[in-house]
């Protein structure tokens, strides 16, 4: 079973759709596996990241194991 | 008296709801509320996005920061996923207190956060032409007025 990476706003247009299945393995390794251009926009300064519907505060460290979600959530806009 | 907070992924008819929350409150001094609706200008559709583990616990969690902020007797907020054509709600925003201050503040201080702290992503298609939108700075600026 693999983990899931989503995408929302903008950067569902980078990733060319909102979800993509990955090996589950370090952060580091699961972006460095990635296209270099969503790997650096989902890397931006204002994109944070919830982990199985829980926001995460630091992002060292993380480690993706099989079937976990991590969403990436880029600047919000509603109402 | 609980909030009512709902994520709604269909056309809504704010006249009919605002009716229902009147009568939940009719013994309230005082009820304001806000209508946000698709700008016709240039906009031909207007997509909202959300992320179901966060939008809805979040709407929840504004809804409950306004109840404690100010004495309130009820708070509604719906909101919008989907696409959306011009003319359409968006967002309704309530607030049912003693006074007419803490209705007017909660229903502001509601759509300051909606705008740009909520998990909404929202883009709009105009000339054909789909475009994300990010809040303008004085979005941001409105909701760090109740830092």
């Amino acid at each position: 079973m693999a983990a899931r990476l989503v995408f929302l706003g903008r950067l569902e247009d980078i990733a060319g759709g909102p979800e993509r299945e990955v090996a589950p393995g370090p952060l580091e390794t699961v972006l460095g596996a990635l296209e270099p251009d969503l790997a650096v926009a989902l890397l931006g300064e204002r994109v944070r990241m919830a982990l199985n519907g829980v926001l995460i505060a630091e992002r060292g460290g993380i480690v993706l194991g099989e079937g976990d979600e991590l969403a990436f959530l880029p600047p919000v806009s509603g109402g | 008296m609980p909030s009512d907070v709902r994520l709604l992924d269909a056309c809504f008819g704010p006249e009919r709801e605002l009716a229902e929350f009147h009568a939940a409150h009719s013994g309230s001094g005082g009820i304001a509320s806000f209508l946000g609706q698709v700008r016709g200008r240039g906009t031909e559709l207007l997509e909202l996005r959300h992320y179901a583990p966060l939008t809805l616990p979040g709407m929840r969690d504004l809804a409950q920061l306004c109840q404690s902020r100010w004495q309130l007797d009820g708070m509604l907020i719906l909101h919008r996923t989907g696409q959306i054509a011009p003319g359409e709600p968006i967002v309704l925003v309530a607030a049912a207190a003693p006074h007419r201050r803490q209705a007017f503040a909660a229903v502001d201080y509601a759509m300051d956060h909606l705008k740009s702290e909520s998990w909404f992503w929202k883009r709009e298609r105009r000339a054909g032409t789909w475009q994300w939108i990010e809040p303008r700075p004085d979005d941001y600026a409105a909701v760090q007025r109740w830092a």
